[in-house]
């Protein structure tokens, strides 16, 4: 759904002169203040997700352990205790039923949500570069097939045919693998379409020409000129596919298509938590809450990595800016 | 303009078709015993035979692609074991689990889908133009960093978690409003309305975040523009500058991703009607995937195909009649 939007956002993007220098990218990265302190939170989740066994260890928790002790089955499962059931044993509470630890489950959660968002968006990237480059450079029938056949995989909403796909796929596929690669397979046309049409504003110019003209073949061409240029528009792109690939194995897990059981995942457990809400709002809400901070995090940093890279997009602002305040200088002047 | 309406359906007519054979080819070409899934796991070997024979499954798959053509074109007949079923012409195969034509239960589901799709579109422009207009009139101020904060939230926040969350205030918590279900409207309006409120607001609340930075962004840009700086230099006021002039460059873009949004939304609002169990398309898509019905599937991916290449060509067409400067080729 957000394709297009994100198509949209780079395009800004692409035009805008490469590579204005590593050091002035970290400057300007680190002078968005909401963008340091995302980076921070973001931080703090991948380490989450890479200590996810020894932060439980520290716990001492096991995520599939189940402790029917410790829910009421009189009151139908609710965890015995204050919010969900936090205690010193159970930092965030347990699950309600069975009795499983919040903490452990939600920790390695992080670990399903961030690998299979990174991988797929890799892999994404690595698709959508090959082919865009492929339709820019490989003549006009290449072109015409991938850009006809990048046309049809548009029109495709993901999420119904990533259903789709799972549908058809034994169940002897690892489902975190099985999810990367249906994100992966349907989600790379944005990428595809915009290097396409950065490289072929690239083979125009000048330098790239000169390079074609001193003899290098296509392949060289692409690897030595055009890819160190191409870096802008697709990091610009690939950054908010991150976020956008942990929300559909959420989703996908939240419709139960996703990541199987007794695996954690966030989006599972806000399916199960949706009838608790009323007797166990904590289970519901950590899930949720989990979801929210890494998507929001991970939006905001790549905004903040756009701004840097597109020099107009900060100027722009300032420009608003100004002219704004010229307008009403110019009121109290006429008054 | 008829020249280029004409050209732009051909154009949606091959990708429908080209649509069609990727669906085909990816569903029923994929490896998993179909006549076993859809006979179940207790069936002996003889009833997964005649299921087999049933579904024609034995034909090469091209065979079976150019039947499924003639059904979509012309319908067809498929026998059900004791008799006949005729399927008429835009016949999109017989499902495996109901007996019935795809293209039957497609359009039941229709309107409760279109019901929960028109009423969120409305709210969702409504709410996203305004904001992206408001944050483009206060730019610089407290106003427009507290619209960007709550846009961006917007934008990260799942619809079924915005929708949990409004749930369990709304109808749990504060007893505002009812529980959300579906009432067809003919039955009774009232009913109806109050039934697909939450949906509608959580839809739109996701939805709008979209618009509100597509509409602010490009605002700014026109802004930024010459004849932005020649209209203050005549004098006109800032209000009718960006509610006038700098809305028209805004406009295009929302065309656009309206169609794009809207169109692939008829092919069912998965996540919003999965959780609030309203019984529409995406509803129907999750629960065949489950059950593997691929006729089902495989339908509701070629209308959602449909409808997304039929809103693009409209967005084309709007899009040349609100921007002069485009030229339709």
């Amino acid at each position: 759904m957000s394709e297009a939007l994100l198509a949209s956002q780079a395009g800004a993007a692409q035009v805008a002169a490469p590579a204005s220098g590593a050091r002035q990218f970290w400057r300007r990265l680190r002078a968005q203040r909401a963008v340091t302190v995302a980076a921070v939170v973001f931080a703090l989740l991948v380490f989450v997700a890479l200590a996810a066994p020894l932060l439980t260890a520290l716990e001492g928790q096991d995520p599939n352990a189940f402790h029917p002790a410790l829910v009421d089955s009189a009151a139908g499962g609710v965890p015995k205790g204050s919010f969900g059931g936090i205690s010193g044993d159970h930092w965030l509470g347990v699950e309600p039923q069975t009795g499983r630890d919040l903490f452990a489950r939600l920790v390695y959660g992080a670990r399903v949500s961030l690998g299979v968002a990174f991988i797929a968006t890799l892999v994404q990237v690595f698709i959508g570069v090959s082919l865009g480059l492929l339709a820019a450079l490989g003549g006009r029938w290449a072109d015409q097939v991938i850009s006809r056949f990048t046309d049809v995989v548009v029109a495709l909403p993901l999420l119904v045919i990533g259903l789709g796909l799972i549908a058809i796929v034994p169940d002897s596929v690892p489902r975190p693998v099985l999810i990367t690669a249906v994100i992966a397979v349907v989600g790379w046309s944005g990428t595809s379409k915009i290097v396409r049409s950065s490289a072929l504003s690239l083979k125009s110019l000048d330098y790239v020409s000169a390079a074609r003209l001193s003899g290098w073949g296509r392949l060289a061409v692409a690897r030595r000129e055009l890819l160190p240029a191409l870096a802008a528009p697709v990091i610009t792109y690939g950054v908010l596919l991150v976020p956008a690939n942990v929300s559909i194995e959420a989703a996908l897990s939240f419709l139960g298509v996703g990541i199987k059981p007794p695996t954690p995942s966030w989006g599972q457990m806000l399916t199960d938590a949706n009838t608790w809400y009323q007797s166990a709002p904590t289970y519901l809400l950590l899930p949720a809450g989990f979801l929210f901070v890494t998507v929001l995090s991970l939006t905001v940093v790549g905004e903040g990595v756009r701004t840097a890279l597109d020099p107009r997009a900060a100027s722009r602002l300032k420009v608003g800016v100004k002219s704004r305040k010229d307008a009403k200088s110019r009121k109290e002047a006429s008054k | 303009m008829t020249g280029f309406l004409l050209r732009r359906l051909g154009g949606a007519v091959f990708v429908l078709l080209a649509l069609s054979v990727v669906v085909y080819l990816v569903f029923y070409a994929a490896p998993g015993n179909v006549a076993q899934i859809v006979c179940g796991e207790r069936c002996s070997p003889a009833q997964v035979a005649q299921v087999h024979d049933r579904l024609q499954l034995g034909d090469p798959i091209y065979v079976q692609y150019w039947h499924f053509l003639q059904g979509l074109f012309a319908g067809r007949d498929f026998s059900s074991g004791v008799g006949v079923v005729h399927c008429d012409a835009p016949c999109l195969g017989l499902s495996y689990r109901q007996d019935s034509p795809v293209t039957d239960i497609l359009v039941n589901k229709l309107p409760v889908t279109g019901s929960l799709v028109i009423g969120a579109f409305v709210l969702w422009i409504l709410l996203g133009v305004g904001t992206g207009l408001l944050s483009a009139w206060k730019r610089g101020g407290a106003i427009e960093r507290t619209l960007t904060g709550l846009t961006l939230i917007g934008f990260s926040t799942p619809v079924f978690v915005i929708g949990l969350v409004l749930i369990i205030v709304f109808c749990s918590t504060l007893g505002w409003l009812p529980f959300p279900q579906y009432t067809p409207f003919s039955d009774n309006p009232e009913q109806w309305f109050w039934g697909l409120l939450l949906p509608w607001i959580s839809l739109a609340l996701i939805e709008s975040a979209k618009y509100a930075r597509l509409v602010r962004s490009s605002m700014l840009e026109t802004l930024a523009e010459d004849h932005v700086r020649t209209f203050r230099a005549y004098g006109l006021t800032e209000r009718a500058i960006v509610g006038k002039h700098a809305l028209r460059g805004a406009v295009a873009p929302v065309i656009a991703l309206s169609a794009l949004d809207a169109g692939s939304m008829f092919g069912g609002a998965v996540l919003t009607e999965s959780l609030f169990g309203i019984q529409g398309i995406g509803k129907l898509l999750v629960d065949s995937v489950r059950q593997v019905d691929l006729p089902v599937v495989v339908g509701v991916v070629m209308t959602t195909g449909f409808f997304v290449v039929l809103a693009n060509a409209v967005a084309d067409a709007l899009y040349a009649m609100a921007d002069r400067r485009v030229v339709l080729q």
